[in-house]
This record gives C-alpha cells, sequence and structure tokens, in this order.
C-alpha cells in the first residue's frame, strides 16, 4: 500500500520536477519568473487532447506524442521573442506583470468558443493499458521518460558547448556577451527547453488526471514554481529534488483520510518552513549582498 | 492646545487632502444620487466593489510600493477577512443584534485576525527577500484559503451564506453597503497616509531604498516592516469582512493568487508608491472589470479575459520597454498638459514622498545562478561562529 | 579603558576557515581622526562590518567609551553611537536629499513619535516633523547641500552623494564615526575641501573619525595616526609620518 503510494508520488514528482525545471531555467537564465509556464502546459493538454480526436488510433498517438511538444516549444519561443524580448533591461516586476498578462492572455485564447470553450472535457483512453508488479504502464512510462529527460538535460548543460555557454549567461549575462556568446539565442533557446519540458510534463500530467480544461496549467504550474523554490529556484538539481519531494508529499497526505483535505496546505507549508530553515532552498546557492 | 492647532495650519499643505475632498464629494453626490432613487440596480453594488478594491490596492501599496517587498498573497488576508466576518455578523444577528453594530463588531474581529495573520507573515519576510518572499506570501494565501475551505463551520465547499446580504436583499431600507466600506476606506486613507508623510514613512521608504543604509541609520528595520505587513493585512481583512457581507454565499475560490495578481495589477499599473495612483487604477480596473463582465457572459467570458490580458501586456510593454524610452518621453501625459496650459517645465524637484514608478524597485533578486553541480558549494559563507 | 572612544582587542573574523581579519587592536582617542589603509583586500572594510554590526566577530570585542558592543544588531550599534558612509554609496535613492538626512534623524530621543500618533496627526506630531525638518536643514547647510535639498538623492552629482552619505551619518549623532573612502573618485580640488569638511566636522560635531582611504594625501593630511592593515593583520601603526616611512608598509604597496 505505502509502496505504491510512493511510487505514485515519484510519477507525480517527476511531473512537477518537469515543469519545476522550466520555472528555474528561465529563472536562472533570463532572470525572471516565468508566470505563464503552467498555461504552457494547458496548451499542451488541449493539444493533446484535439490529437486524440484524431480518428486514426495509430496517427492520432504519435500527434499526441509529438504535437505539444513542437507547438509548445513554438510557442515557448514566440512568447519570449515578442513580449518578453522588449522587456530586456526594464525592472524584474514589469517582466512579472507581463507574463501574467501572457497566462491570461493564453487562457483567454483558450476560453474562445472556436478554440476549446470554458467547459472541462473529459480525456477518455489516454493511458497504457495493462500493469506490471501492481505499477501501471503509465506510471513507468513517465518515470523512465522523465529520468531520461532529466539526465539529458544535465549531460546537455555540462557538456555540451551551448549548455556551458547558457550558463555564462545565468553567471553573468553581460560578460558572456563579450565572450562573444549569443545572449538572445541562448534566452530563446532556455524558453524552448523549458517549454518542451512542460509539453512533456502536460503529457503524462494527462495520463494521470484525464480532464482538460482552459485553467487546467494553473495548479500544476505553481506546484511546479513551489518545487522549484523548495529545490531552490535557479538550480537544476534542484528542480528535480523539490518535484519528487513534492510529488510523493502531495500522495503521501492524499492517502491520509484525515490530511487529504488539507494537501494543498500541507505542501505550501513544507515550502514556507524549508525557507525559513534554508532561505535559499535545498540546493539554491547562497547569495550575501556586499556591503 | 492653541499651539497645536497653530502646527497643523501651518503644516496643512491643500494637495496632501485633495484626494480626500474629491473622494467625499464623489460620495457624497453619489449617496444623494441613491437616495433619490436615481440609481439603477446594480451601481450600489458595483461602486461599492470600486471602494473596497481601493482598500485593497492601497493597503498592497503599502506593501510593494512603500516597503518594496513583493506580496502574492494580498486575497487571502481578505478570505480571512470574509470568512470570519461574515461568520461572526451571523452569529450575532442570530442572536438578535442590530444589523450594523453586528458589521461594525465583525469589521473590527476580521481586521483584528487578519492582522495577526498578517503579523504571521511578516515573520518570514525578516529573514527572506525578494522572490522567495513573494512566493512564501503566495504560499499562505492558498494555505489560508485552503484551510478555510475545510473548517465545517465555515461552510466547506458550498461556502458561508451571508445574513447581511440577504437582508439587504429583503430589506429596501437597510444600510447600503457603500456606506460603511467608504467610512473604512476614509480611515483606511487617514492612517496609510498620515503614516507615510511621518518620519515611519520616511523609515519605510528608506528601508525599501537600501535595507544595508537604513539598518546603519539605526532604522529598526524589523520593527517596521512588521507594521507594515500587519497594517495592510488588516485593511485587506476590512475589505474582506466588507465583501462578505455583500455577496452569499462566500466561496474559498474567490480568494485564489489570481485576485491577489489583480491587486497587485492595480497597484502596479496605478504607480507603486502613489497612494492616488493606486485609487485610480483600482477603480478604473474595478469598472472595466464589472462592465466587462456584465456584458460578456457565456462564451464571450473569453474575450474579457482577451482584452484584459491585452491591456496589460501592452501597458506594460509601452510603459518599460528601453526601446520605447524616447517616445515615451517625448509623449508624457504630464508633456500634454504643459502643452496646453502652456507653461515651462518646472525642475524636476519631488515634494510628495511617492516616487516614480518606473524607478522604485522591489527586492526582487534575479541574481540566483544556474547550477547542475549537485554538490553545493556556498559562493559567499557566512562568518564562522566564534571559537570558545 | 575608557580613555578611549573606540578599542578593540584581537579583533578578527575568519569565513570558512579562512582568516579574512586578526589581531586588530586599534586604540583610538576621543576627538581623534584615525585611518586605517591598506592594499586592496587587505580586510579594512570587514572590520568596518565588524564595528557596525554587518558580521559577528570570530575573535576579540570591541568597546565603544569603555561599553561593549559585541554581538549588538546593526540598529542598536547605531544608538550606541558608530555611524558609517559605505564605500559603495549606498543613499535612499528615490528620496529627496533632505529626507535623507531626515531618516538619519529618525532615532533621536528628542523627535520621538509613535506611530499612532504620526497616523491621526495627535499633539506631538507636527512640532516633531518640524523640528527634524529644521535639524536637517541646519545639517545640510553644513555641507552646502541645502540648495539641493528637494532634489532626488540619486540626481546628485558624485561628490556631493559622498557629502551627503556624511551628513546623513552625521544625523545620527554619533560618537564615532566610520568613513569608508570619502575621497574615492574625487578629484584633488574636491579631496582638498573635503579635509576641511572632516576636520570642521570633528570639532563641529565632537566626533571620533576612523577613516578607510587610499589617497595618501588625505592620510597625511588629516589623520593623527594611521594603522595599516595587510592580508588582514596590522603591519604597522602609529604615527603617521613614521608609518608612511616604514620600510615593511612601502614594501606592502609597491610590492617586493
Amino acid at each position: 500500500m505505502f509502496f505504491s503510494t510512493l511510487i505514485d508520488g515519484l510519477s507525480l514528482g517527476a511531473i512537477y520536477a518537469l515543469i519545476a525545471l522550466g520555472y528555474t531555467m528561465v529563472y536562472g537564465i533570463a532572470k525572471m519568473l516565468n508566470f505563464a509556464h503552467g498555461d504552457i502546459i494547458m496548451v499542451g493538454a488541449l493539444t493533446v487532447y484535439y490529437s486524440l480526436s484524431v480518428e486514426n488510433t495509430v496517427l492520432s498517438i504519435i500527434l499526441a506524442v509529438l504535437l505539444p511538444v513542437v507547438i509548445c516549444t513554438v510557442l515557448g519561443i514566440v512568447v519570449e521573442k515578442t513580449a518578453y524580448k522588449p522587456l530586456r533591461g526594464a525592472s524584474p516586476l514589469a517582466v512579472l506583470i507581463t507574463a501574467i498578462g501572457i497566462s491570461y492572455l493564453l487562457q483567454g485564447i483558450a476560453q474562445l468558443k472556436f478554440v476549446f470553450g470554458v467547459t472541462p472535457e473529459t480525456v477518455t483512453n489516454f493511458k497504457i493499458p495493462g500493469s506490471i508488479f501492481g505499477i501501471n504502464w503509465s506510471t513507468i512510462v513517465t518515470l523512465v521518460v522523465a529520468a531520461i529527460l532529466m539526465i539529458a538535460l544535465t549531460v546537455f548543460v555540462k557538456k555540451s558547448k551551448i549548455g556551458r555557454a547558457m550558463v555564462a549567461v545565468s553567471e553573468d549575462r553581460a560578460a558572456a556577451q563579450l565572450m562573444g556568446i549569443n545572449v538572445n539565442a541562448i534566452i530563446s533557446l532556455t524558453f524552448a527547453i523549458g517549454s518542451a519540458l512542460a509539453a512533456a510534463a502536460s503529457i503524462f500530467y494527462l495520463m494521470q488526471i484525464p480532464q482538460v480544461s482552459s485553467t487546467l496549467g494553473s495548479m500544476p504550474g505553481i506546484k511546479a514554481f513551489t518545487a522549484a523554490v523548495i529545490g531552490g529556484i535557479g538550480s537544476i538539481p534542484g528542480a528535480m529534488l523539490g518535484g519528487i519531494l513534492l510529488g510523493i508529499i502531495e500522495k503521501i497526505a492524499l492517502s491520509i483520510p484525515a490530511l487529504a483535505p488539507y494537501t494543498v496546505a500541507i505542501e505550501f507549508s513544507l515550502l514556507i518552513l524549508i525557507l525559513l530553515v534554508k532561505p535559499s532552498g535545498l540546493l539554491g546557492k547562497k547569495r550575501n549582498e556586499k556591503v | 492646545m492653541k499651539e497645536y492647532l497653530l502646527n497643523i495650519k501651518n503644516a496643512f499643505k491643500l494637495k496632501h487632502y485633495i484626494n480626500y475632498i474629491v473622494l467625499l464629494a464623489v460620495f457624497a453626490l453619489f449617496t444623494a444620487l441613491y437616495y433619490a432613487g436615481a440609481l439603477n440596480r446594480s451601481t450600489p453594488s458595483l461602486f461599492n466593489q470600486i471602494l473596497y478594491s481601493v482598500i485593497l490596492a492601497v493597503s498592497l501599496n503599502l506593501v510593494v510600493g512603500f516597503l518594496g517587498e513583493l506580496s502574492l498573497g494580498h486575497a487571502g488576508f481578505m478570505c480571512i477577512g470574509a470568512y470570519l466576518g461574515t461568520f461572526i455578523s451571523n452569529m450575532l444577528i442570530g442572536a438578535g443584534m442590530n444589523t450594523v453594530l453586528a458589521l461594525a463588531i465583525s469589521m473590527v474581529a476580521g481586521a483584528a485576525v487578519a492582522a495577526a495573520f498578517g503579523l504571521l507573515v511578516g515573520l518570514p519576510a525578516l529573514r527572506l527577500r525578494g522572490d522567495y518572499l513573494a512566493i512564501v506570501t503566495l504560499a499562505f494565501g492558498e494555505i489560508i484559503r485552503n484551510i478555510c475551505r475545510n473548517l465545517p463551520f465555515f461552510g466547506g465547499a458550498q461556502g458561508l451564506g451571508s445574513v447581511i446580504y440577504s437582508e439587504n436583499l429583503t430589506n429596501k431600507k437597510s444600510l447600503p453597503m457603500f456606506i460603511p466600506t467608504f467610512i473604512c476606506l476614509m480611515l483606511m486613507l487617514v492612517v496609510i497616509q498620515n503614516l507615510i508623510r511621518s518620519k515611519h514613512g520616511r523609515a519605510i521608504t528608506a528601508i525599501r531604498d537600501n535595507e544595508i543604509a537604513a539598518k546603519a541609520m539605526g532604522v529598526n528595520v524589523t520593527y517596521y516592516k512588521l507594521l507594515v505587513f500587519v497594517l495592510s493585512a488588516a485593511f485587506a481583512g476590512f475589505a474582506g469582512v466588507i465583501y462578505g457581507a455583500g455577496v452569499s454565499p462566500v466561496e474559498y475560490s474567490t480568494f485564489d493568487y489570481n485576485y491577489s495578481i489583480e491587486i497587485l495589477v492595480m497597484v502596479v499599473l496605478g504607480g507603486m508608491g502613489s497612494i492616488n495612483g493606486s485609487i485610480i487604477s483600482a477603480a478604473l480596473i474595478t469598472v472595466i472589470n464589472f462592465y466587462l463582465k456584465a456584458y460578456l457572459t457565456g462564451d464571450m467570458a473569453a474575450i474579457k479575459t482577451l482584452i484584459y490580458a491585452l491591456i496589460l501586456i501592452v501597458m506594460v510593454v509601452y510603459k518599460n520597454a528601453p526601446a520605447l524610452k524616447s517616445f515615451r518621453e517625448k509623449y508624457t501625459f504630464k508633456k500634454l498638459i504643459d502643452k496646453i496650459v502652456n507653461r515651462k517645465k518646472a525642475v524636476d524637484y519631488v515634494t510628495d514622498d511617492t516616487a516614480r514608478w518606473d524607478v522604485v524597485p522591489t527586492k526582487i533578486e534575479m541574481n540566483e545562478v544556474l547550477s547542475t553541480d549537485l554538490v553545493v558549494t556556498e559562493s559567499v559563507v557566512s562568518p564562522d561562529k566564534e571559537v570558545k | 579603558m575608557s580613555d578611549f572612544a573606540l578599542k578593540t582587542t584581537d579583533l578578527g573574523i575568519s569565513f570558512g576557515g579562512l582568516k579574512a581579519v586578526q589581531n586588530v587592536n586599534l586604540e583610538i582617542k576621543e576627538k581623534e581622526i584615525y585611518g586605517l589603509i591598506g592594499p586592496n583586500g587587505a580586510g579594512k572594510t570587514t572590520v568596518f562590518n565588524m564595528l557596525t554590526g554587518v558580521y559577528l566577530p570570530t575573535t576579540g570585542t570591541f568597546y565603544l567609551n569603555g561599553k561593549e558592543l559585541k554581538g549588538f544588531s546593526q540598529e542598536r550599534i547605531n544608538h550606541e553611537g558608530i555611524a558609517r558612509t559605505f564605500q559603495n554609496i549606498r543613499l535612499f535613492n528615490n528620496m529627496t536629499v533632505i529626507r535623507n538626512v531626515m531618516v538619519g534623524l529618525h532615532n533621536s530621543p528628542e523627535f520621538k513619535c509613535n506611530p499612532f500618533v504620526s497616523m491621526f496627526r495627535l499633539p506631538g506630531h507636527f512640532d516633531a516633523e518640524k523640528r527634524m525638518r529644521q535639524r536637517a536643514k541646519e545639517i545640510l547647510d553644513i555641507f552646502g547641500l541645502l540648495e539641493e535639498r528637494n532634489q532626488l538623492a540619486c540626481n546628485l552629482p558624485y561628490g556631493k552623494q559622498r557629502k551627503l552619505e556624511i551628513a546623513r551619518a552625521l544625523a545620527t549623532n554619533p560618537k564615532l564615526l566610520l568613513l569608508d573612502e570619502p575621497a574615492a573618485g574625487m578629484n584633488p580640488q574636491e579631496t582638498a575641501e573635503l579635509m576641511d569638511t572632516i576636520r570642521f566636522v570633528r570639532d563641529k560635531f565632537d566626533v571620533t573619525i576612523l577613516l578607510i582611504e587610499h589617497d595618501m594625501s588625505l592620510v597625511s593630511g588629516i589623520c593623527d595616526r594611521l594603522t595599516v592593515l595587510n592580508f588582514g593583520e596590522v603591519l604597522a601603526e602609529g604615527e603617521v609620518s613614521d608609518v608612511l616611512n616604514n620600510p615593511e608598509v612601502v614594501k606592502a604597496y609597491l610590492g617586493d
């Protein structure tokens, strides 16, 4: 019983971690809180929903897996180029408010009748059937794919030339520019990677909670944001750790009847407690202001 | 006594009190129209909504604009006020108390409890800064909402029905809600505006501008941060009680972080650190929202979100984009007025405590470093503990 | 012990095992102008940070007029009588010049007035405000900043910003004033003016002054005594001319 709760928590945590990576990378490199990130998940989920309505089963599955990634990646770049890029160098608060505006904009577009509308819809049959050792195949696939993506990302950032350029931009944008790094391209790439991960997360999220709506992204978005902060925002391993921790705690709390209604309160209390003990998150770097 | 009055007279500047006068005039006009029966059914409720939005925006401005800390949990304090206020007033009216008195008591109670929670949120603010504080306030708001939803005497998921609201519906002669709301608004304006225009306000803005220097000048940062959080929460609590008396049932879903963000948007668009700016933008945004909501129902509701989002993005990008700077400076509102009145541009003197919003910093730190190292190396270390 | 305005005993601090400053023993007499010099990274500002409560010293302690202040908060240390300026100017940029100084006056017992009184403009508020404004004007006048009092602090030219920082620190009515590179970025003309100002401040406000400086003309011009720090340790101390001619000091500055 406890074991299956743990596995469920792990797979939910993996989803949170994938989303949290987007928050953390954008924060680390573009130095902004991308409040619209949750709505990228929503767009991904809507894409899955429409892909599944294609008649041909094989084609619909292929579309449901590939199309969200493509659309979200493009969307991430477009949003960055049109809304955030003009504000580079402006006050962080202005960027934050713009991100909130983008979030409303995406929700508004989704709510249009000819796009999706306001009533939530259920996604049927978007699950890999069967189980092994009492664990759903969906869960296993979620875990395996998420692990592969995270390892790939870590290797990419650490080993590749572009990845090192990303780290350089996050350390010191001006210096990176002087060293000949195309900062704008790196920032766009960061948004692209973050959005692609969010698309992957949206696919797995729908396997767990098969319902789509125009505000679907806000809760997982905010939870993943919490996870990123718990792990130490700006830190890639921190986002993974935070996401998995949060997912496990959520599932454990939900499995205890007396605590279940207070799951949200428990998760956010955990965040506050961790920040009070370790103000920069679990793996975040501490930064003292120089006097 | 005579000296005191003389001091008041000497310190009196009309422009410091102009907002009271304008608000009183609007209120008087509105009340007259109301009692003359010249208003349609929805207008008093819109007016009430404007007034409590102003309370929310100005009280949040105290934290964001004057103290410089980003708070995303303002709706949480309102939630406490709404639930607690409604609960208490229901109980008191149930026990046979006069409605107005019950409302007054519930307001005091709601504000007091909200203030206590403000203190609780203020405590992390002493240790955390910038983004981290923002997420903690957001978390706090969500925790409060989650708990209010699950407390059995708050009505659970169905929400808490409001007796005052239903009484107001049936009793035509009852006190319109906008009158107590206006009294609250005036009280808040007196408290916050006077506080800001005093040595305490200077201390608070000093903390915003440079916390380290403020400490070095002997400003008690702990005290003022807590004071600001408590005051701001208390007024949000007031607004909550008022809100609770105007709807039925009070629902937990109202107070999600999107609502906090909506208040923040009012503050930012009105100008951080500008009280009058918050008043105007809160009123405008509430009116726009009200009419968009009234005319765009059902499937058209999406257009409301779209319009709102577009206004927000265009305004913020226009006001902030570095590329548009020269254009902005050429065509400011002030320049336009100067052109009409045909007067020379005065020297850039600032005589008020408000500052231009685009130059007021909130302490959002955006300097963290992306790290892929699984082993944490702390870049800057704190001093070692004393060796005995 | 109380003969000294500031006395430090074995003051030292280490970060992660690295000893940034150690065994600093200063004995500064009342109304003295005392210099703290040394090459970059010698730990001068760190000493200031310890004296103002930003860092808690790892070893040793310090006394102001015989009272031990170690372990007090920054605010409390300021109340006890140590005020400072910063190497990189830290003014309240979005506030006017006069308000910057008035923040310095915030804690004076003369201008006591609790928030409740201010909120409701009860008797006492206007009086305190009026006197604060008056006092701030007096201080600004001394520094020749009266004309600019209604400008935003960030709009002042650099030299005046430095002056304003000193004015603001003096408004807190300190017994000991710590100046962190007051002449940085100034031309010789401005530096000469600054030297007059510092002397004037010492006499007018009866303060003891401890200053960090790289400009040797200023140091030799106004300091009574000096301490030289190098790699966190005291290299030499004493009368200005003796110290500056000390071969060890010359070596530390010029290299071998």
